[in-house]
């Protein structure tokens, strides 16, 4: 849900990168905080465990400019990936904009890939949303591994619906901002179409 | 089952009622700053000592705070908490939900007082749930008559583009 504010001309995004567990989320906003200019994002916050994973969520702010005079801000958020943490998962995606689902390329997490989508299809349905008609990019990540499972039986199991979908490699940048800039295009096309 | 849900959206006109009652509210309760968030973590305005906090961060987490206790709230059976008090050595922070959709946060210390607080915060906020019940009142209108202010409806793909350059 986005916040229009006609008063200090802004609008505010909120997109949420979800996914297993480890399957490089908080590393896409590690990766994006890095290369950012810092007049251009906030402070990133991490609520994580002691052994850095992910508690309750990642936060990065990004202002990327101006669009027909109104400030641009998308706010990014991660969930928890761990299967256990499902009640954080839900409250994360309340008033989400647009979806990143990071999908870990390693041959064995592929059942981990498919619970994880299928959590977010019901997480999503629970509070009214329909995957199909939110702004929806998938990112395979660690493609620089050997085990990985092909391209192609990725695209099969977890993207059906063909959304637009790339490649990456979240420690080294690659992929990453393509990834973002997808979604947070179909989150302003949304806009234009004016659906309030 | 809807897909892109509705934009908050906020007008001068009630964003101005809403900075005069915050600055109303932080003068009666001697506050240090007030702040009013929406549940999803947008700050909508803040007034007071607000240069050297993070605002941003505060509403993400103001929110996260309140999505969380309300979690909390279900699994004992009641709705949700309406209040949140942490205290701090110096600082404390009031955190309450207006017109069920808005956080109110107030940060205070020992200039002003607990108690204070929350009386002037009940009063301001039957103040803010009137604005927020206009403001709602004027979207519906807004986006009833072809939302014809939507001012992204002339963005072409060269502003979005320009935008990640």
């Amino acid at each position: 849900m986005a916040f229009i504010n006609y008063a200090s001309r802004e609008i505010n995004c909120k997109i949420v990168y979800y996914g297993p567990g480890l399957c490089g989320k908080t590393t896409n906003l590690q990766t994006i905080y890095q290369r950012t200019s810092p007049d251009a994002r906030g402070k990133m916050i991490s609520l994580a465990t002691e052994t850095e994973r992910t508690l309750f969520f990642d936060f990065l702010p990004l202002a990327l400019g101006e669009i027909r005079g109104f400030k641009t801000r998308f706010h990014l958020y991660t969930v928890p990936g761990q299967v256990f943490y499902d009640a954080s998962r839900k409250l994360i995606l309340k008033g989400v904009d647009g979806v990143v689902f990071v999908a870990d390329s390693q041959d064995e997490r592929l059942d981990a890939n498919i619970e994880s989508l299928e959590n977010l299809k019901d997480n999503l349905d629970e509070q009214g949303y329909e995957l199909e008609k939110i702004p929806f990019v998938i990112q395979y990540n660690k493609r620089d591994l050997p085990n990985q499972t092909s391209l192609e039986e990725l695209k099969e199991l977890l993207n059906p619906d063909e959304v637009p979908d790339f490649e990456a490699c979240a420690l080294t940048g690659e992929g990453v901002f393509e990834t973002l800039k997808a979604v947070a295009k179909q989150i302003l096309v949304e806009l234009k179409k004016g659906k309030r | 089952m809807l897909g892109y849900q509705s934009s908050l959206v906020m007008y001068d006109e009630e964003y101005q009622r809403i900075v005069e009652g915050a600055d109303k509210l932080l003068r009666e309760s001697n506050a240090k700053s007030v702040f009013l968030v929406d549940r999803n973590g947008q700050l909508i305005a803040a007034t007071g000592e607000t240069e050297h906090l993070d605002t941003t961060s505060l509403a993400s987490l103001t929110a996260g705070n309140i999505a969380a206790t309300g979690g909390l709230a279900k699994l004992i059976g009641e709705k949700e908490f309406s209040i949140l008090f942490h205290e701090g050595e110096k600082d404390n922070i009031h955190i309450s939900i207006v017109g069920g959709r808005v956080i109110l946060v107030v940060i205070f210390d020992q200039r002003s007082s607990l108690g204070l607080v929350r009386l002037r915060v009940k009063k301001a906020s039957e103040e803010f749930d009137r604005t927020l019940e206009a403001l709602d009142r004027k979207s519906a209108e807004e986006s009833g008559g072809g939302d014809p202010q939507n001012p992204f409806a002339e963005i072409t793909d060269d502003d979005i583009d320009n935008l990640f350059r």
